[in-house]
């Protein structure tokens, strides 16, 4: 395996070799770490779309519309759809492509499933990575589909610029919109399936909830609250024109650079808890640290002391 | 205790780990995908990543999923009867693509007759009606190419290039 080669045919749009580069990069192999290390300068030229929401809103086949429309307007499009591994075996299925019949067959669209791989966020680890691959190949537009998402998944705001949240009508009343979490990472709202009854008055109780966000200054970004039929496909040109909208909005106010450098921390503090983990296994051993989570475990000791003792070992406490 | 329940990993270069991805594709205008479900689900138990595309899968859907998907294996699930129309086609397509490094097995009804021809397309394993979901699990472990990341990425052939020996790679170490 010649990395430099697989590299290469990567930035020249060989498909074959993205895949295979993703393979290294999501198995965590040291090949994938250094190609994208190459890679790097290659990226921050996409538009990053995450896309989110609960299990059966629509969005796989959002996505699969979404993705026909920013076609249409000339784009082109890596999809990373996430879906969730079994805690008990890590198997999964990987089901999203079912809804994207569609875009099979287009040189200029990509599609790679993911499994979540133990991650807990909606997304699995490895996803920002090859979101960063996709945007060095050369693609436009990347639309992230997490793990359908309840309340607290919220991961998804560290790995894109604009995050669309997909609602159903009928999954609750208006209390549930007042909540912390999901609805508020929202930067566009969604409410499919709007051939549906109830539509209107989900997406009625949204906009009332959001003029009530005394955070937002005058001058920010209202979320736009959407209603569209993902089968078939109404309200997704209006989807994108917002999409749009909002990249033109983040470039403008600064909010760009502003959500890269939180994600950029966010990643970084990520891989140096990585490395300290692995600093750990080598210096103090799987079997010291063995030994100290047995004295918790049996009440001997606490939590807090236990930390302190690994930290003081590691030369760091 | 039965394999069912050990995750299956591939141990990579590094401590890199990863588990086996596999697609499951129905080829072909049957529209009966019970069976194909029943493995999907079962190699997923087995700890098994597996992509499912749903019924009606053309040859180039199937072999540009595998692709994309960097799956290592493909089982192919018919029962329509237009196997020997159809898997020459998959297997004419992965050729020219440089996809020979993949395991392709095939299920479902395919007569004892055409079995030899199936097998010398290079399709493997042929589970018809009553094959046990364990034999497919660890046929597909014995004998995707487990070395397959440590290998060079054959290049997309040319059509009416000369191509290789689709076996070629192919043996579990």
């Amino acid at each position: 395996m010649d990395l430099q080669e697989i590299t290469e045919r990567t930035l020249a749009g060989d498909k074959r070799a993205l895949a295979r580069l993703l393979t290294y990069i999501e198995s965590g192999d040291p090949s994938g770490k250094s190609a994208l290390a190459q890679l790097h300068k290659h990226c921050g030229r996409a538009h990053v779309i995450g896309i989110t929401g609960s299990p059966g809103a629509g969005k796989s086949t959002l996505v699969s519309q979404l993705t026909l429309e920013l076609r249409r307007r000339g784009n082109k499009i890596g999809v990373v759809a996430v879906d969730p591994s079994s805690p008990f075996t890590g198997g999964a299925i990987l089901g999203d492509r079912i809804r994207m019949q569609e875009l099979i067959g287009d040189p200029n669209i990509f599609i790679r499933s993911m499994a979540s791989r133990g991650s807990v966020g909606g997304l699995s680890a490895a996803t920002r990575d090859v979101v960063r691959a996709l945007d060095a190949a050369g693609f436009t537009h990347i639309i992230i589909e997490t793990v359908g998402a309840g309340q607290a998944e919220v991961e998804i705001v560290r790995a894109a610029h604009s995050i669309v949240v997909v609602m159903a009508p009928g999954m609750g009343d208006d209390i549930q919109a007042l909540k912390a979490g999901i609805l508020e990472i929202a930067d566009i709202f969604c409410v499919n399936k709007a051939d549906r009854p109830g539509a209107d008055q989900t997406a009625s109780e949204l906009r009332a909830l959001l003029t009530l966000d005394q955070r937002r200054k005058s001058g920010d970004w209202t979320p736009p609250v959407l209603k569209t039929t993902a089968a078939t496909g109404e309200g997704v040109e209006k989807m994108a024109d917002e999409l749009a909208h909002h990249l033109s909005y983040l470039e403008q106010s600064g909010a760009l650079q502003e959500r890269r450098e939180r994600q950029a921390r966010s990643e970084i503090l990520a891989l140096l808890y990585q490395s300290m983990i692995t600093h750990m296994n080598l210096t103090i051993g799987k079997e010291r640290f063995g030994a100290i989570v047995g004295l918790v475990a049996s009440m001997e000791n606490d939590p807090y002391t236990a930390a302190a003792i690994l930290a003081k070992e590691l030369g760091i406490g | 205790m039965t394999d069912q329940q050990q995750p299956i990993v591939i141990e990579g270069s590094g401590n890199a780990q990863r588990p086996i991805r596999v697609l499951v594709a129905k080829p072909g205008l049957d529209g009966h995908d019970r069976g194909a479900k029943v493995i999907a689900r079962a190699l997923r138990d087995a700890g098994m990543e597996v992509i499912y595309t749903g019924i009606r899968q053309t040859p180039q859907m199937i072999v540009e999923t595998a692709m994309q998907e960097d799956v290592d294996a493909i089982l192919l699930s018919i029962l329509s009867g237009a196997h020997m129309a159809i898997f020459p086609k998959i297997m004419k397509l992965l050729q020219e693509n440089g996809v020979d490094d993949v395991l392709i097995a095939a299920g479902g009804i395919l007569p004892d007759e055409d079995i030899p021809a199936i097998e010398a397309m290079g399709i493997k394993g042929n589970f018809g009606p009553g094959a046990k979901t364990q034999d497919i699990i660890d046929f597909v472990r014995e004998h995707i190419d487990k070395d397959r990341l440590q290998k060079p990425l054959s290049a997309i052939q040319q059509s009416g290039s000369p191509v290789e020996d689709p076996k070629a790679g192919e043996t579990a170490k």
